[in-house]
């Protein structure tokens, strides 16, 4: 590695651990004045983990941050921008219901006295607007702007606070080509003032064209950084991303495929670039795997109804089904583990008991209308036993239950329906190796009882591991497909990422 | 996978106190209630009378109904600020009907339907259209006190059938019938909460939205009947009110809501939703009632 400069920022064996599991471990790499840094990983490799500690939203447990030659420790957010360094987040952090020059000087607004100086505000916000070629009044609602324009008075505001460090995360996501250009046009006069920026993005064209060195993260380590984007094509990065050693906590085991259980035919919801077409048989594990906003998730609320599908059938055993809401889908045995266990999937403040029985409960009535808490109890103590949930008593509040658990009791709750086809998003996110194994295994024991089963998820060995058939979507569309046996992580990621992959 | 065995396994002290602590939670308010009442029978003279323990009742047994159903949205984190005069407005309506044709059965069963029809439009406007409940509930509030005084004209419609007169002003085994009556609408809700799918559904509502319509409950439809009975308990505590007064009064039950959420916050029922039970609420009410009677 040639290094002419000095570094300006470098990195010293950053490690952050969450809840016992690490997200980064002792990651080491610099970056010099007037470069523009990308950052790439898989999902979870540890991206976003490092630029949250350098913008100080975490502590680092061990390892430090210097810039321009001496250690930095930061308390807060806002005294990381004030140390020079402004992170552009995917999800803006941004107040739509200001104006773009209150957004602008957030927290430092001048003022006279007690009251704010309007004036000066308008003047200054004009002038930083100005900067950026931007033609929009600083005076107008931040609401009334585009994403584009959002994240362009955001650049706004970390150059108002004179940042040195500039890191963008994704933030090409939800931009029109258009809007695209402009970014690239700003953020190459931002490095020829000698900024230096950190782009982290899943998007292999993009980090070619704008990028001048390349680090590699996976499973939170530092892989490697390529001092010259020139010399790096885009097959060399996908296999210095992947390449692990694959420990063993999958047991995969072939399986028997029955008939086909659920059809999808020309199905379109909100999210989906193009009509997707799927077939799942009993018995059969099919993968989703994609980047994050490859559609993934859209497809299966979609499928689910928790959104309205907009186009195309849904066939479950053969026969036509209506679904328009999540009921729909549970009477037909259609079911769903959501993502985001805590906002979607459990009700914190009650028991587990109650969380078991919140669907079940509807076929055990007494008379239609009185709750079985008998039946219920007993349900409630045989998934627990069943599925082996750690927890004191059935009465514990669930989200005092770990991950595993709080899953494994979602789980539960559909394992007293008549299940044909069970959905999992994301099954083992923010759970430990130890519990995963449990999921993955209970993933096969419905499977082998012949039910179909759809799993996505973001992290490739656990799709490569667990999948018959892996299913990889990218930007809304289902790009490509790939069996157990000819799968392998360097082909998803190049289906996943890599438009033309396929043809 | 280590933490989940922590609350069995800590130290059996800590255990005790957590029990405490759960003892405090269920009959905490009612403690306080009862400490409050022996002070009162000792410090005020003739406070502990039968007389006066009737009255005491009375005055509150109209806000011990209506709470019954404000229960049932704070429950799902919402309320309903319509139902002091939707209690207003169904005691115009039963006592317009009475007087226009003087069938009692006909002007309750107005009432009602009065009260129900709030409710209805409350939560449809709350579940189908999405609309923020205080909104929703204060502008029915407005629509349903108008509707009262438009009806009557401004003046209290009195009444002159006398068997309509036994709902408010009559003694079942010596105790007042509005004081059994909210009995029975605290034994009806209460058993609606805790033992019914119905409440269970609300209480999940409550507990997480989107988790609960995730696992196939029917949130519309269980909203929608939430502020529905709600109306018609307020229409029914109206048309009692009513009756005790004789006359049907534009002007009754003026800030009525916030007695009614005052007394079901007061029984641990959580603003945020997903958390209440009846009979801590019968104590926070009974607490309530004791405060603010003379």
């Amino acid at each position: 590695m040639t290094q002419n400069r000095t570094n300006y920022l470098e990195f010293e064996g950053i490690s952050k651990n969450f809840a016992g599991v690490a997200a980064l471990s002792g990651v080491s790499f610099g970056c010099a004045e007037g470069e523009i840094h990308a950052l790439i990983g898989e999902n979870g490799a540890g991206k976003s983990t490092l630029l949250k500690c350098l913008a100080g939203n975490y502590a680092p447990n061990a390892g430090r941050i210097i810039i321009d030659g001496r250690p930095v420790k930061f308390d807060s957010t806002a005294d990381a921008l004030e140390k020079g360094i402004a992170i552009i987040y995917q999800e803006l952090n941004l107040l739509p219901e200001s104006s773009v020059e209150e957004n602008i000087f957030l927290g430092q607004l001048p003022s006279k006295g007690w009251r704010i100086d309007w004036k000066t505000l308008h003047a200054d916000a004009k002038k930083a607007l100005e900067r950026l070629n931007l033609d929009f009044s600083p005076s107008i609602l931040l609401k009334s702007l585009s994403i584009g324009q959002r994240q362009m008075v955001e650049i706004a505001k970390a150059l108002t606070r004179n940042a040195k460090i500039i890191a963008f995360d994704e933030p090409t996501s939800s931009l029109s080509s258009r809007e695209i250009e402009r970014l690239f046009a700003v953020i190459a006069e931002l490095k020829a003032e000698g900024k230096i920026i950190l782009y982290v993005s899943h998007r292999m064209e993009e980090i070619f064209r704008i990028c001048d060195k390349i680090t590699v993260f996976k499973d939170g380590k530092f892989v490697v950084t390529y001092p010259d984007v020139k010399k790096v094509t885009s097959e060399m990065l996908v296999k210095s991303m992947v390449g692990r050693d694959v420990s063993n906590i999958y047991d995969y085991a072939p399986r028997d495929h029955g008939q086909v259980r659920l059809e999808i035919n020309n199905f379109l919801a909100p999210g989906l670039k193009a009509p997707a077409d799927l077939k799942v048989k009993g018995g059969e594990i099919v993968g989703l795997f994609g980047l994050v906003g490859a559609g993934r998730s859209e497809l299966l609320k979609g499928i689910f109804g928790a959104a309205r599908s907009t186009a195309g059938e849904v066939f479950i055993d053969g026969q036509k089904a209506t679904i328009k809401s999540p009921i729909d889908a549970i009477t037909r045995g259609l079911v769903f583990c959501p993502e985001d266990r805590k906002s979607d999937g459990i009700l914190g403040i009650h028991s587990v008991r109650d969380n078991i029985n919140i669907s079940a409960r509807r076929n055990s009535l007494i008379c239609r209308l009185i709750i079985n808490s008998g039946w219920e109890k007993s349900n409630a103590a045989k998934r627990i036993s069943d599925l082996n949930i750690k927890t004191p008593t059935d009465l514990q509040l669930i989200r005092n239950l770990s991950g595993g658990n709080q899953q494994k009791a979602i789980l539960g709750r559909w394992l007293s329906e008549n299940i044909r086809c069970i959905m999992f998003d994301e099954p083992t996110r923010g759970i430990d190796v130890g519990a995963k194994n449990e999921i993955y295994n209970l993933i096969y024991r419905l499977a082998i009882s012949g039910i179909a089963v759809i799993v996505v998820s973001s992290d490739l060995p656990e799709v490569l591991g667990v999948s018959d058939r892996i299913v990889v979507m990218r930007d809304g569309l289902i790009v490509g497909e790939l069996t157990h046996q000819e799968a392998t992580e360097e082909k998803a990621l190049e289906l996943a990422m890599i438009p033309d992959a396929a043809a | 996978m280590t933490q989940n065995r922590l609350p069995a396994s800590a130290p059996a002290a800590k255990r005790k106190l957590l029990n405490f602590g759960n003892i405090w939670d269920t009959f905490g308010m009612l403690f306080v209630f009862v400490l409050l009442f022996f002070v009162c029978s000792a410090l005020i003279p003739n406070f502990f009378t039968w007389i006066n323990m009737k009255v005491l009742g009375l005055s509150v047994s109209v806000v011990g109904m209506v709470a019954c159903g404000m229960v049932f949205c704070l429950v799902i984190a919402d309320l309903d600020l319509s139902v002091g005069a939707v209690v207003a407005c169904a005691g115009v309506v039963t006592s317009w009907v009475l007087q226009q044709t003087d069938n009692m059965f006909l002007g309750i069963a107005c009432g009602l339907a009065c009260g129900a029809f709030f409710g209805l439009m409350n939560g449809i406007f709350v579940a189908v259209m999405k609309n923020n409940a205080l909104i929703v509930t204060l502008a029915t509030q407005q629509v349903a006190r108008g509707a009262a005084y438009t009806i009557c004209g401004g003046v209290p419609i009195g009444i002159m059938n006398e068997k309509f007169y036994l709902l408010g002003d009559s003694d079942i085994l010596g105790i007042p019938t509005p004081i059994i009556l909210m009995a029975v609408c605290f034994v009806i809700f209460g058993f609606l909460l805790s033992n019914t799918i119905f409440g269970r559904n609300s209480l999940a509502i409550g507990g997480n939205n989107e988790a609960a319509r995730l696992a196939g409950i029917n949130v519309v439809k269980t909203k929608i009947v939430i502020f529905t009975i709600t109306g018609i308990v307020s229409a029914f505590a109206g048309i009692v009110l009513t009756s005790r007064l004789t006359s049907g009064q534009p002007m009754n039950g003026m800030g009525l809501e916030l007695n009614a959420i005052s007394a079901c916050v007061l029984g641990g029922v959580a603003l945020i939703g997903g958390n209440g039970r009846l009979h801590t609420v019968i104590d926070g009410f009974l607490f309530w009632g004791r405060w603010i009677s003379p």
